[in-house]
């Protein structure tokens, strides 16, 4: 399977019907695709909307109706749109159940680094730390290596999104979660062994009591 | 308020200036203001809004026209010209986080000095900030934003200056109205007193200093 789809997979089963959900860009977006068909959860875009739908079918798009990439989408019935000081108190406040992000590095102790790499790439943070500071529950969405090296490393060498530890990191080899400093690798993934996962991680992990196959 | 032809409107922001305009990627930018500030060549503007948009739409017109100096945003990664010109030094740029932008500029607005947040604690954003701990919970003060002008576009104005919003058009442009100096707004539609109900009204009329002419 697609690394992506597995990723989007995983993380679209910890959706509980009535959660109000953040999905940032990139693998994130995806796991909307893969809610199961019984559970409804409000999706939160941070430019004003809650209850956001699909893209629009052909024609019936509206310039004043997007998602915080700007592109076209529909409003569910029982949406609501309001200002920036609200949507953003939604996040920092506690509000938005769960958020799920992308990645650039998660360290050992949970930290991301997700918005900029120096003298490369400088986009600005947008929502992603208000999201990673406010947010009930952070789940990470990232392939697990990018040109060979781990992206799990032991301390982010890149700036970190915020100081708030994420809960998990699901990636195409392993769900692993942060807990008191530690990385806890909690799934592995079909076709994949423990060994394969520690050899492709920087990061020190331990093996949870209850390791199991990521069930996708 | 008083109701402007859109040159007007324009020609009363002077090079310069401080300016605070709504809109998310362009969604909900006055456009009209955008074209006439490029048509009149200001130049040296602040800008304080969410982003720079993409070239040739919204604000991404001022970056385009090189009106802008210096600009406060959380996100210039749609936009590769503004990051050209600041890597030549042409303009110089404050990135904010979002959440904390729209915060400082409602504090301009609302008389306060500047809000705490939680938001870039233990980051890079931190840097040279005051840190408070409240309840044993770290905060930074992130201080109030005003401007000259305040650039709002709305979905229905009536006759006496009262703002309606559209969907997720509505973003800055309520927080951004209480913060300018001067409010200038546009509408897309001018409509009798009335026809916005006290309760649909989300920007009062009494904030709102000039509604620009159709036409």
């Amino acid at each position: 399977m697609d690394p992506q789809a597995v990723i989007a997979k995983r993380i679209a089963r910890e959706l509980r019907s009535g959660m109000l959900v953040n999905l940032g860009i990139g693998i994130p977006t995806l796991v909307a695709g893969y809610a199961p068909p019984d559970v409804q959860v409000y999706f939160h875009s941070e430019n004003g909307l809650i209850g956001t739908g699909a893209i629009p079918a052909e024609g019936m798009a509206h310039p004043t109706l997007t998602d915080a990439g700007g592109r076209p989408v529909t409003a569910l019935p029982g949406a609501s749109t309001f200002d920036s000081a609200i949507s953003f108190g939604f996040m920092r406040g506690g509000h938005v159940d769960l958020t799920v992000l992308g990645g650039l590095q998660v360290d050992q102790s949970g930290h991301l680094a997700n918005w900029m790499i120096p003298g490369k790439m400088v986009p600005g943070m947008g929502g992603a730390m208000d999201l990673a500071t406010g947010a009930k529950r952070v789940i990470v969405a990232m392939q697990h290596t990018a040109k060979g090296q781990s992206k799990i490393v032991k301390s982010c060498t890149l700036p970190i999104t915020s100081a708030r530890p994420i809960d998990c990191v699901v990636t195409e080899l392993a769900m692993i979660a942060f807990s008191n400093g530690q990385a806890v690798l909690t799934e592995i993934a079909p076709d994949v062994s423990v060994d394969d996962v520690i050899a492709a991680t920087e990061a020190d992990l331990v093996l949870s009591h209850d390791l199991h196959e990521m069930m996708i | 308020m008083k109701t402007v032809p859109l040159a007007d409107a324009v020609a009363m922001i002077p090079d310069g200036a401080r300016i605070v305009v709504g809109g998310f990627l362009s969604v909900g930018t006055p456009e009209r203001l955008m074209d006439e500030i490029v048509r009149q060549e200001k130049r040296d503007l602040t800008l304080i809004a969410n982003d720079t948009a993409r070239p040739g739409v919204g604000v991404g017109k001022l970056v385009d026209a090189r009106c802008l100096r210096h600009v406060i945003v959380s996100h210039i990664g749609t936009n590769p010209e503004t990051q050209r010109q600041m890597l030549a030094d042409e303009i110089t740029v404050e990135l904010v986080p979002q959440g904390t932008l729209i915060e400082r500029i409602r504090a301009g607005g609302y008389g306060l000095g500047g809000v705490l947040t939680p938001t870039g604690v233990g980051t890079l954003v931190e840097e040279g900030k005051q840190k408070i701990e409240i309840d044993g919970r770290p905060y930074l003060l992130e201080t109030a934003l005003k401007a000259d002008f305040a650039l709002v576009h709305a979905f229905l104005a009536d006759y006496l200056g009262n703002l309606a919003y559209a969907l997720t058009a509505r973003n800055y442009n309520p927080i951004v109205a209480m913060s300018g100096e001067t409010v200038i707004a546009t509408a897309e539609h001018i409509v009798p007193v009335g026809v916005i109900a006290p309760d649909h009204v989300v920007t009062p009329a009494p904030l709102v200093d000039y509604i620009v002419a159709n036409g």
